[in-house]
């Protein structure tokens, strides 16, 4: 191998663990993001059970 | 984009300004890669010292957090600065790595001692013992940074080469200058990696959270 060769292969592996480094870190915020999700969707499922409806409360109110 | 912008500018000096070494040839010009991620590395080590310290002396909430990721990121550009310097010396001095240079042992050290920092962590339970002992160990960790830095100028064998002398950098302006934003793209690439990563575990943290709150 030539001293370029070495050059090259030095540059190289620099740019390939900043790469492995920046999927790493978009994979764990991707996860992040479903995890974010599915809780938002819990919650929404949890209030939509919990809370009365609009007619429930209007009757409440008359009654 | 700073840490883009100015990488970029590095590669471009460094492959059509600065000139090629008379001595080592074209393969010198890993210089301008492998010496800013070792400067890097110790600075994010020395960062995530000041961070751990931070935590001890005033308990600042999140700090346990920033010397961790710093932490992390001094191991990340420590290996680059290892693999970097393996290339180089193959090319220069016909070895992978040379045992008998006390800097390059000295500089695997103070890498692997950081290195079993996450797994100190990994064997505690989070929480208040954790943060504690890995400040303090991050902290004794620091010491190593001087003793590694000067190790280059008081070797006896004189493997690794001196750039940075007494009376000043022995190179010429165009390379000091490529040195110089090369330095400055590589701190700017880890500050930036630091801030992503560090608002990556906040946002995790809070996640976590939210789920308790939510069963």
């Amino acid at each position: 191998m030539s001293g370029g060769d070495y050059l090259a292969a030095a540059y190289l592996v620099f740019l390939l663990v900043i790469l492995v480094y920046v999927a790493i870190i978009g994979l764990k915020l991707a996860r992040l993001d479903r995890d974010l999700t599915s809780l938002v969707e819990f919650a929404r499922r949890r209030s939509e059970t919990a809370s009365p409806t609009q007619e429930e409360r209007e009757e409440s109110r008359v009654g | 984009v700073l840490a883009a912008a100015l990488l970029g500018t590095a590669v471009g000096l460094v492959f059509f300004f600065a000139p090629v070494d008379a001595d080592q040839g074209i393969s010198q010009k890993i210089f301008y890669i492998h010496v800013p991620c070792a400067l890097t590395a110790y600075a994010c080590f020395a960062w995530g010292a000041w961070k751990a310290y931070v935590h001890l002396w005033k308990r600042t909430p999140g700090a346990d957090m920033e010397s961790y990721v710093a932490i992390h990121q001094g191991v990340i550009f420590g290996a680059l600065t290892l693999l970097t310097g393996s290339i180089w010396a193959k090319a220069s001095w016909g070895h992978w790595w040379v045992w008998s240079s006390r800097q390059l042992v000295l500089f695997l050290v103070l890498f692997l001692f950081y290195a079993a920092y996450f797994m100190l962590r990994s064997s505690i339970e989070p929480g208040p013992a954790r943060a504690n002992l890995s400040a303090v160990y991050a902290i004794f960790g620091v010491a190593l940074i001087p003793v590694s830095f000067l190790a280059i100028r008081l070797a006896e064998d004189f493997v690794h080469p001196v750039v940075f002398k007494r009376s000043g950098p022995a190179m010429t302006g165009s390379m000091f200058l490529t040195f110089c934003v090369a330095w400055a793209g590589v701190l700017a690439l880890a500050a930036a990696f630091y801030h992503v990563e560090l608002a990556g575990k906040r946002l995790d943290a809070r996640v976590r959270e939210l789920r308790e709150l939510l069963r």
